[in-house]
């Protein structure tokens, strides 16, 4: 892939800017002082998430239509992304709450319907580790990754539908909502950051399951073959099919 | 600047995060690889015997 090293220096640059421009460049908010920088990596990482499980919606969708194994793969390398990006806005969350609130957690319509949905995409990770055949599992866990996906909008609009603990949306928000300038520029250059970090960690978790793709018909055919010849192709020390790696 | 180990972790907990996941994808990589040349291997050698 040739793209890939001025992909990853690109990053690397992004992120050494963004972590500069967050702690020195974007200006002092002036009730909660510096944790508001928190803000920086917290929102970006919710926007990576967002776009990680839009890929799953459709190329669950397409997987269901074209019964290609590649949008299978691409949907189980979303949720996998998608999670780590939760993960990361679940953890900085509190880091921002407790100096803030007071409080690590609160179960408000905010966070609880996003622990909802990280626990959703675990649950999708768990049901494809719990089923063997190939076909069953990407076509039941594609129907799960829809369902599941039905709470993204939830996520989105639960502070808009209803009143919570988390603050109100400063972007696309109401009357009153808004950025200084500065800090807007700072926030776009890390979600740039993030988002580079999410595209190629996904475009890697994605090789690996299209080389998972690979070795799990390279073990049918040597089976198949086992099968013909009468003997067992595959010694009793190797790992189980398509086991590799996981 | 007050709460900044809060500020603090939270960066390291993007990036640590991030980091820790990508060794991971990288290192099931190798090791799909590695099952990939064996098996190969493999098969070639059941082609020839």
């Amino acid at each position: 892939m040739k793209a890939r090293l001025p992909l990853t220096i690109l990053t690397a640059l992004l992120i050494f800017a963004a972590g500069y421009a967050a702690l020195f460049i974007a200006p002092e908010e002036k009730t909660m002082r510096a944790i508001q920088r928190i803000f920086y990596f917290h929102l970006p990482s919710w926007i990576a998430m967002f776009s990680a499980f839009s890929v799953v919606f459709y190329a669950n969708v397409a997987y269901l239509i074209t019964r290609n194994r590649k949008w299978d793969a691409l949907g189980v390398s979303g949720v996998e992304v998608g999670v780590i990006c939760c993960t990361i806005g679940l953890m900085t969350g509190p880091l921002w709450a407790r100096p803030v609130w007071g409080i690590w957690w609160t179960w408000d319509a905010r966070l609880t319907t996003t622990f909802i949905l990280w626990l959703l995409y675990i649950a999708y990770l768990l049901l494809r580790g719990l089923l063997e055949d190939p076909e069953k599992k990407a076509s039941l866990s594609a129907i799960f990754g829809i369902f599941a996906s039905l709470d993204i909008p939830l996520v989105y609009l639960s502070n808009r539908l209803w009143r919570t603990q988390h603050p109100q949306p400063v972007i696309l928000g109401g009357q009153g909502s808004g950025l200084d300038p500065t800090m807007g520029k700072v926030l776009l250059l890390c979600v740039m950051a993030v988002f580079c970090v999410m595209i190629l960690v996904l475009v890697d978790r994605y090789r690996l399951e299209l080389l998972r793709n690979e070795c799990d018909e390279l073990r049918f055919a040597i089976e198949s073959r086992g099968a013909e010849s009468g003997s067992n192709p595959l010694r009793a020390d190797e790992p189980a099919l398509g086991k590799a790696g996981r | 600047m007050k709460n900044f180990d809060f500020l603090f972790t939270a960066w390291m907990v993007v990036w640590a995060v991030f980091f820790a996941y990508e060794i991971s994808v990288a290192r099931r990589i190798s090791q799909v690889r590695q099952e990939i040349g064996r098996l190969k291997q493999q098969l070639q050698q059941q082609a020839q015997g």
